[in-house]
C-alpha cells in the first residue's frame, strides 16, 4: 500500500455508540480527547476534568467492547477508563457511556430521546446513584460522576456485591477529597439492596456488530494520519510504510504527552483495533500475552500463573488505567519506573518483535539498552510477551514481586522488585533472577546480587551477601519520590523480605497486607 | 390585634417541624450523582467566549531580563495578551497586605509565578500559545526553606511573641526538662475542581463574574482595585465549588482578577480555568512549620513551663499568613493548660508560592508540637501518653488560655474518658506491646489524641453575615445568603433551618447562587463558621417574614399571635387553617411584604490583635480519636488498622453531614501527616520548582487508605452558647483528629528502637519522626532510633 493509496481510501468517520445511537465524527483531530469531545462538543458536562492525566478519576467513563465468550456468545464488556487521556478516534467501533447515560441504561433506542425530555419530573436514578444519594456519598460532588461510573462498571460486571477489598480496587482510580470514602463504599454495597437495573445490552451488541463490519479506520487531518489497522498484516505493512509514526496502545502515557506537555505526536498508528494482539494463551512451556492485552487481563493471567504477581497487580496504577493500559505498552515504553518489567525480567520473559512478516524473539532483559532506548528496530513492533511456565523439574520455585511507593494504591514506584529463585532439595540456589525498577535508568537485573546467591545455601547469610553486592548493581538517583539512600536501603530490605516470606517457619507477619488480611474490616458511622 | 413587628417577634408564633437533627441528603446530591450539578466550567458559554492560559516563570528568584512574546501572539487562535503594564490600577491580589502582584512585572519571587496571560478562541489554543514565550532571567539565589529564611532573617511579617507567666523561671526550676525540634510539611488543597473564573463585561462599565471562590466579596474588591472599578460595578456569583478547603478563600483572587482584566481588555467573555499542574504550582498551600521547644515538667508529667518557637513557611508574600500564624499561636495549648508559656512566632519569607488558608488555618500546626511534647514527656517518665494528656487537660481551676479566654464549655476530660473506654484503649495497649515483643518486622502503635478548636474568625469584624429570603406568592421560598457551598453542606443545613422556620417542605425551599449583588459585604465562608453565621442570618430573615404572616393570620382569625401555629405546611389560627401557600397568597393580596433580610453578628467576642489577648472564639469544638497503626520496619510503609472517633458537634442539625465532615476531615488530615509530601527541587536550574505538581507525584489518600476499622460517633452535647439550634461548627475541627495517626506512627517507630537514646539528664528520648510520615521518613526515624546511619536527604 503506497502512501497515495492510503490517502485515497475513503475517509469514513469515526463511529461509535453513544447516547442511544451511532455517533459519527468526521475526521476529528487525532489527539482530541474523549473528555474534550464530551464536554466541549456534546456539552455532556457531567464528566469532569480533575487532572487531565488519568490520576484522579473525575473524568471516568465506561467503554463497551464486543468480546467473544468461550461458548461463542458475544458479550458487551464494560470497563471504566479515564476519558481525559483517551483520544477520540480510538473509540471507533466501541460504545461510550458517560454519567448522563447511567440513569437510563435500562431504556434503549427511541425511549432514550423521550427520557431526555423528562422535564420537571423527579429524575430517575440508577441504583448506584440512588444509593450514593441515600448514603450521603457526595459532598462537593465534583468527583462523584467518576465514582458513579467506576461503580457502575463494577455493578455491571458483578451480579453479586463484591467484598470491601474488591470494591476498593474498583475505586482505586478515583480520588475524593471530601468524604473520606466510607459512605461511597457503603453506597456501593447499598446499591445491591435496590432492585437490580442492568444494562439492556443486546441492542448495543447488534450496533457494535454492525460497526465491526467496516473497514479499518484511516484518515488524515491537517496532514496528520491516524490509522487503526484491524489485522496484524495490515499493521505490519503500515509500520513499514510509516516507521516514524507513533504507535499508540492504551494511551495512559502518550495521552499525557499531549495533555500535559503539549507535544505533537505526528502520524499515529493505533494498535487497539488489532484483535490478534489481544490474545492470551497458556501453552505448555509459556504464557503468551498479546501486546495489546489490557493490564487487567494480563495481570489476571499472570497471577493465575504465579501468585507472586498479586501485590504488583493490586498496586500497579489504578483499575481504569489497567483497563486502558496494555502490557505491551508498559514494556515497549521502557520507562525506568515501569512496574511490569522487573517481574517479567525475573521470570525470564521474552518479546516477540515483528517487522513486516519477520518475527524474532528477544529476551526482555536484552531489550532495554539505555534510558528510554530499546532494541526495537525501525519498522518493528512488539507483538507479544512470552512468560516461561515455571519448571517443576528445576526445583522448588520461589517468586515474588514488591512495589514500594508513598501511597498504597496508584502511585509510581520508588522501588519495584521481583525475585525468582529455584532451590534444590538441599536448599541450595539452583537458579536466580533478580530485577529492580526505580534504581537505574532502565529496569535491570541485579547480576552481582544474583552471583552472590547462586549455588549458595538459601539462608540469611547468603541474603546478607547478596544485599552487600547490590551497590555494585545499582546507583539510584534522588528525586521527590525518594532519596538515593532510601532506594538503596529498601532495595536491600526487599531481598530480606523475600527471604523471610519464603521461610515458612516465621510465624510473625512480614507484610502489612498479611496483617490487614487478618482484620475484620468494618465501618461504623454512628447511630443517627 | 395591633402588635408591632418587634413585639410580635418576641411573642413569636410556634413552629412544629422535624427537619432539625435529621440526616437529610445534600441538597444537590441528586444532581451530583447524575452529572447535572453545574460547576463554572459546565455552564453554557456565551457566544464569543475566549479562553485564557497562563505564562509561568521558570525561575524561583530573579528579574525578567527579556520577555519575547512574538510567538505567543502569532499562535493560532490567539486574541490578546495581558501583562502587568496592562493593569489599569492596582497590580495586587494580596488580601491584607498589598504585596502580591497579579502579574509579575519585573521581580520574580517564585518558580511558577504568573508573568503573562494569553487569551485564545479555545482552551487548547491558549495553553499551546502560553508555552511559546521566551523569557530570559537574571537569576538570584533563592531562599527555599524555613531554615534558610531564619538564617537570612527573611520575614513576610516581623517576629512576634506571646507569653503568660514566667516560662524561663518555671523551666529553670522544673525537675525535668526536654528540648526538641520537629517539623511538619505543608499540604496541597487538591480540591477536585481547579481554580476557575468566568468574567463577562456588561453595559456601562460593569462586570459579572462566575468564580469558584469561598469569598465573593473579596473577589469583588480586588477585581475593582485592579480595574479601577467601584464595588457596585462588579457582581460575583458562586453557586458551588468542587471543593475549597481554604484554597479558594484568597487564592481565587488572582484568577478572578486576570479573567476580569482580560474580559474588560478584550470586551469579550473570558474564562480562565487552571490546568491542574498550573494550579498546584501557582496557588498557595498549607504552611509547613519547623518547631523548637524547651519544656519543663514534674514527675507526674504535669507541664510546668514551656518555650516554643513556631516558624512557618509563608512563601513570598503575606497573604493570610498573619492570621494563620495567630491561630497557630492560639492553638499551641490544644486541650492543655499551660501555666507558664512563651511562644515565638516566625513568619518566614521564602521564594516559594505564597501559603494560605487550609482547613484548620494554623490550628493543626499549632497543636502538632504540643502533642509531640506530651508524648516525649510520657516516654521520658515511662507513663502512658493518655495519662499525661488527662493530667494536663484544662479543668475547673485551670481554665484560662494563654491568650486570656476563660473556657466555659470544656468537655475534653469526659469525652476522652468515654472514648478511651469505648475503644478499649488500655487493653489494646497491652495487646500491642505483646504483639511488638514477638514481631520483629511489623510493629504496631496506638495513640489517642484530643482536639479543642476555637470557633470564630480571630478578627472580630468578619463574624457577621446576611441573608435575603423571598417568599413568592405561591408559597415557595428562595434563599440567598452570604455563605458559599463547597460541599460542606451549608446550603443543605440552611434549607433545613428555613424549612423549619416556616414549617414547610424541604422541596419548597430553593437557593439562588451566592451573589454579591444580592447579599453584600459578605465574609469568607471559612473558619468553620458558615452555618453559625449564615444560618442565624437566614433564621432572622425567616422570623421577620413569619412574624408578619403570623400577625396577618391572627388578624384574619381574630386570635392572639401566640395562638398562630405553623405546622407541616399549614398555618393554624383559632378556628382557621390555611396551607402555607394559601396564607402567603392572601398576604400578598393584602399587600404584606413577603421577603426580607436577616443579619447576624456573633455576640460577646473581642480580640486585641496588638497584644493577642481577649476572647476571639465564641466557643470551642472538641473531639478525640484513637488510632492504631502498623509499620513495616523493612520499608517504612504504614497502614492504619483502626480509628475510633468521638466528636462534639453540639446538637447536630444534620448528623449525616456532620459525620461526613468528621470522616472527610480526618482522612484529609491523615493525608497531610502521611502520604502528602510537597517536594521542591532544591538545587540546579530547576531550584524552587515544585516536583510534586500533579496527582501522579502528590498522593492524597485513596479508598484503600481508610482505616480498616473505622468507628465514628457524635458526642452527646449541646452548645452552651446560643448558636443556631445549639449546634457547633464542624468544618475544621475534625481535621486535627488525624494527629492520632501521626502519634500512633511515632509510637510504632519507638517500638522499633533498639537501645534507648538518653538525654543529658538521663531521660529516655522518644524517637523523632518528621511529618509527613512517608515510608522514607518512617524508615529514617527507625534508623535513627536504632542508631544506624542513614545519610540526610539532599
Amino acid at each position: 500500500m503506497s502512501e497515495a493509496v492510503a490517502d485515497s481510501r475513503p475517509q469514513r468517520p469515526v463511529q461509535f455508540y453513544f447516547q442511544g445511537r451511532v455517533q459519527q465524527v468526521q475526521q476529528p483531530e487525532p489527539t482530541r480527547t474523549v473528555l474534550q469531545f464530551l464536554r466541549e462538543d456534546c456539552h455532556a458536562t457531567g464528566t469532569k476534568e480533575g487532572c487531565a492525566e488519568g490520576d484522579c478519576g473525575a473524568c471516568t467513563v465506561v467503554v463497551g467492547e464486543l468480546k467473544q465468550h468461550a461458548d461463542g456468545q458475544q458479550q458487551l464488556q464494560l470497563r471504566a477508563i479515564n476519558s481525559c487521556v483517551q483520544f477520540l478516534p480510538t473509540l471507533d467501533g466501541k460504545a461510550l457511556f458517560s454519567v448522563e447515560d447511567v440513569a437510563g441504561v435500562a431504556i434503549t433506542g427511541d425511549a432514550v430521546d423521550k427520557a431526555h425530555f423528562n422535564v420537571g419530573k423527579a429524575p430517575v436514578l440508577h441504583p448506584i446513584q440512588q444509593a450514593m444519594v441515600e448514603q450521603h456519598a457526595s459532598q462537593c460532588g465534583f468527583c462523584t460522576p467518576g465514582f458513579v461510573m467506576s461503580l457502575w462498571a463494577m455493578y455491571e460486571n458483578n451480579a453479586e456485591c463484591p467484598d470491601s477489598e474488591k470494591i476498593t480496587e474498583y475505586l482505586s482510580g478515583n480520588l475524593c477529597r471530601c468524604t473520606g470514602y466510607r459512605p461511597i463504599i457503603d453506597a456501593a454495597k447499598a446499591a445491591y439492596n435496590l432492585p437490580r437495573q442492568a444494562l439492556a445490552s443486546q441492542h448495543i451488541i447488534e450496533v457494535l456488530n454492525g460497526l465491526h463490519q467496516q473497514d479499518s479506520l484511516a484518515y488524515s487531518q491537517q496532514g496528520q494520519h491516524f490509522f487503526a489497522p484491524k489485522t496484524l498484516a495490515e499493521l505490519a505493512q503500515l509500520r513499514l510504510q510509516y516507521p516514524q509514526a507513533r504507535l499508540l496502545a492504551g494511551s495512559t502515557d502518550i495521552g499525557l504527552w499531549v495533555t500535559k506537555l503539549g507535544r505533537a505526536l505526528g502520524d499515529i498508528i493505533y494498535l487497539g483495533a488489532v484483535d490478534a494482539l489481544k490474545t492470551i494463551e497458556q501453552t505448555e512451556s509459556y504464557l503468551h500475552i498479546g501486546a495489546m492485552a489490557s493490564l487487567t487481563d494480563a495481570f489476571a493471567a499472570l497471577t493465575s500463573l504465579h501468585k507472586g504477581w498479586a501485590e504488583l497487580a493490586r498496586r500497579f496504577a489504578s483499575r481504569p488505567i489497567q483497563n486502558a493500559g496494555t502490557l505491551g505498552g508498559n514494556v515497549a515504553n521502557g520507562s525506568p519506573i515501569g512496574d511490569s518489567m522487573p517481574a517479567l525480567i525475573a521470570l525470564n520473559a521474552s518479546l516477540l518483535l515483528q517487522r513486516g512478516a519477520v518475527v524474532r524473539e528477544l529476551p526482555l532483559d536484552e531489550f532495554y539498552l539505555d534510558y528510554q532506548k530499546t532494541a526495537l528496530a525501525s519498522g518493528e513492533f512488539v507483538q507479544a510477551i512470552r512468560v516461561p511456565t515455571p519448571s517443576a523439574t528445576t526445583g522448588r520455585h520461589l517468586f515474588d514481586t514488591y512495589k514500594i511507593a508513598k501511597r498504597n494504591e496508584q502511585d509510581i514506584s520508588a522501588v519495584c522488585a521481583a525475585f525468582s529463585v529455584y532451590l534444590d532439595s538441599q536448599n541450595r540456589v539452583l537458579a536466580v533472577r533478580i530485577a529492580y525498577g526505580g534504581v537505574a535508568g532502565i529496569p535491570k537485573r541485579a547480576m552481582h546480587a544474583e552471583q552472590a546467591l547462586l549455588g549458595q545455601l538459601w539462608d540469611e547469610q547468603a541474603i546478607q551477601r547478596a544485599q552487600q553486592a547490590l551497590p555494585d548493581d545499582f546507583s539510584p538517583l534522588s528525586d521527590g519520590r525518594a532519596s538515593r539512600e532510601y532506594r538503596e536501603r529498601v532495595a536491600a530490605s526487599l531481598l530480606q523480605r523475600f527471604y523471610l516470606n519464603s521461610v515458612s517457619s516465621v510465624q510473625q507477619p512480614t507484610r502489612l497486607d498479611d496483617l490487614i488480611a487478618t482484620l475484620d474490616i468494618s465501618h461504623d458511622a454512628g447511630v443517627w | 390585634m395591633n402588635n408591632s413587628l418587634e413585639q410580635a417577634q418576641h411573642l413569636n408564633s410556634s413552629v412544629n417541624n422535624s427537619f432539625i437533627g435529621k440526616s437529610i441528603p445534600h441538597e444537590s446530591a441528586h444532581l451530583h450523582v447524575s452529572g447535572k450539578a453545574t460547576y463554572i466550567d459546565d455552564s453554557m458559554e456565551l457566544a464569543g467566549t475566549l479562553h485564557a492560559a497562563l505564562g509561568l516563570s521558570t525561575c524561583a528568584h530573579g528579574r525578567i531580563k527579556a520577555l519575547d512574546l512574538s510567538r505567543v501572539y502569532a499562535a493560532p487562535g490567539v486574541r490578546d495578551v495581558l501583562l502587568a503594564k496592562d493593569i489599569p490600577q492596582h497590580n495586587n491580589c494580596g488580601p491584607i497586605i498589598a504585596d502580591e502582584p497579579i502579574i509579575a512585572d519585573d521581580l520574580i519571587s517564585f518558580y511558577g509565578q504568573v508573568i503573562f496571560a494569553v487569551v485564545a478562541d479555545s482552551y487548547q489554543q491558549a495553553r499551546a500559545a502560553a508555552r511559546l514565550a521566551q523569557v530570559a532571567y537574571e537569576v538570584f539565589e533563592p531562599v527555599l526553606t524555613i531554615q534558610q529564611a531564619i538564617q537570612a532573617e527573611s520575614w513576610v511579617l516581623p517576629p512576634v511573641e506571646l507569653s503568660r507567666g514566667e516560662a524561663a523561671e518555671k523551666l529553670a526550676a522544673a525537675p525535668y526538662r526536654l528540648q526538641g525540634t520537629a517539623s511538619v510539611g505543608g499540604q496541597e488543597h487538591f480540591y477536585l475542581e481547579g481554580q476557575v473564573s468566568y468574567a463577562y463585561p456588561r453595559e456601562d462599565n460593569t462586570l459579572h463574574i462566575l468564580c469558584s471562590t469561598q469569598h465573593p466579596t473579596e473577589m469583588q474588591h480586588l477585581i475593582g482595585h485592579a480595574l479601577g472599578y467601584r464595588a457596585h460595578q462588579i457582581s460575583v456569583e458562586a453557586r458551588r465549588m468542587g471543593g475549597g478547603f481554604g484554597g479558594k478563600e484568597s487564592q481565587s483572587a488572582q484568577w478572578a482578577c486576570i479573567a476580569a482584566l482580560l474580559a474588560v481588555k478584550t470586551g469579550k467573555p473570558v474564562k480562565l480555568r487552571l490546568d491542574r499542574d498550573d494550579d498546584m504550582v501557582a496557588t498557595g498551600k498549607r504552611h509547613g512549620f519547623d518547631y523548637e521547644w524547651d519544656v519543663g515538667f514534674d514527675a507526674t508529667g504535669r507541664i510546668l513551663g514551656l518555650h516554643v518557637q513556631l516558624a512557618s513557611n509563608c512563601g513570598f508574600s503575606a497573604d493570610l499568613s498573619g492570621p494563620v500564624n495567630d491561630r497557630a499561636i492560639c492553638h499551641i495549648d490544644n486541650g492543655y493548660y499551660l501555666d507558664a508559656v512563651s511562644i515565638r512566632s516566625l513568619r518566614c519569607k521564602t521564594n516559594t508560592v505564597s501559603n494560605t488558608a487550609f482547613r484548620g488555618f494554623g490550628g493543626p500546626q499549632g497543636m502538632f508540637p504540643i502533642e509531640y511534647i506530651v508524648e516525649d514527656i510520657a516516654y521520658a517518665l515511662e507513663l502512658d501518653p493518655l495519662e499525661v494528656r488527662l493530667l494536663n487537660f484544662y479543668d475547673d481551676t485551670h481554665n484560662t488560655t494563654h491568650y486570656g479566654t476563660t473556657i466555659t464549655d470544656n468537655v475534653l476530660p469526659a469525652l476522652v474518658t468515654e472514648l478511651a473506654e469505648s475503644c478499649n484503649y488500655r487493653a489494646r495497649r497491652t495487646a500491642i506491646a505483646q504483639f511488638n515483643a514477638s514481631s520483629p518486622i511489623i510493629k504496631k502503635g496506638l495513640a489517642l489524641t484530643p482536639v479543642k478548636f476555637g470557633i470564630s474568625f480571630n478578627a472580630t469584624l468578619y463574624n457577621q453575615a446576611g441573608a435575603l429570603i423571598h417568599v413568592y406568592s405561591d408559597g415557595t421560598v428562595l434563599v440567598n445568603h452570604g455563605g458559599t457551598e463547597m460541599g460542606q453542606g451549608l446550603y443543605s443545613k440552611i434549607r433545613q433551618i428555613v424549612a423549619h422556620e416556616f414549617s414547610i417542605a424541604l422541596a419548597d425551599v430553593r437557593f439562588s447562587a451566592t451573589d454579591t449583588s444580592r447579599v453584600p459585604n459578605t465574609s469568607a465562608t471559612a473558619a468553620s463558621s458558615g452555618t453559625d453565621l449564615n444560618g442565624k442570618a437566614a433564621q432572622a430573615a425567616c422570623i421577620t417574614i413569619r412574624t408578619r404572616l403570623a400577625i396577618f393570620a391572627s388578624e384574619l382569625a381574630n386570635v392572639d399571635i401566640a395562638g398562630v401555629r405553623f405546622q407541616d405546611g399549614h398555618v393554624y389560627a383559632g378556628e382557621k387553617a390555611w396551607t402555607f401557600a394559601e396564607l402567603v397568597l392572601l398576604a400578598y393580596q393584602s399587600r404584606i411584604q413577603l421577603w426580607d433580610s436577616g443579619f447576624y453578628k456573633t455576640p460577646d467576642i473581642h480580640w486585641n490583635p496588638a497584644i493577642r489577648y481577649g476572647r476571639p472564639f465564641y466557643y470551642f469544638a472538641y473531639g478525640a480519636a484513637a488510632t492504631e497503626v502498623a509499620i513495616d520496619t523493612l520499608t517504612g510503609e504504614s497502614r492504619v488498622l483502626r480509628t475510633d472517633i468521638l466528636h462534639d458537634v453540639g446538637q447536630s442539625i444534620n448528623p449525616a453531614i456532620d459525620i461526613g465532615q468528621i470522616e472527610g476531615g480526618f482522612i484529609q488530615g491523615m493525608g497531610w501527616l502521611t502520604s502528602e509530601e510537597l517536594y521542591w527541587i532544591q538545587t540546579g536550574s530547576k531550584a524552587g520548582h515544585l516536583f510534586t505538581h500533579a496527582p501522579s507525584t502528590y498522593k492524597i489518600p485513596t479508598a484503600a487508605d481508610m482505616p480498616a476499622v473505622f468507628n465514628v460517633q457524635l458526642y452527646k452535647n449541646q452548645n452552651v452558647e446560643d448558636t443556631i439550634h445549639r449546634s457547633k461548627a464542624v468544618g475544621e475541627p475534625p481535621f486535627m483528629l488525624a494527629l492520632s495517626v501521626f502519634s500512633a506512627l511515632r509510637d510504632a517507630v519507638a517500638a522499633s528502637a533498639g537501645t534507648e537514646l538518653l538525654t543529658a539528664q538521663g531521660l529516655k528520648q522518644k524517637a523523632a519522626l518528621q511529618a509527613p510520615a512517608t515510608p522514607e521518613n518512617i524508615l529514617r526515624a527507625i534508623a535513627a532510633a536504632r542508631q544506624q546511619p542513614f545519610k540526610p536527604r539532599p
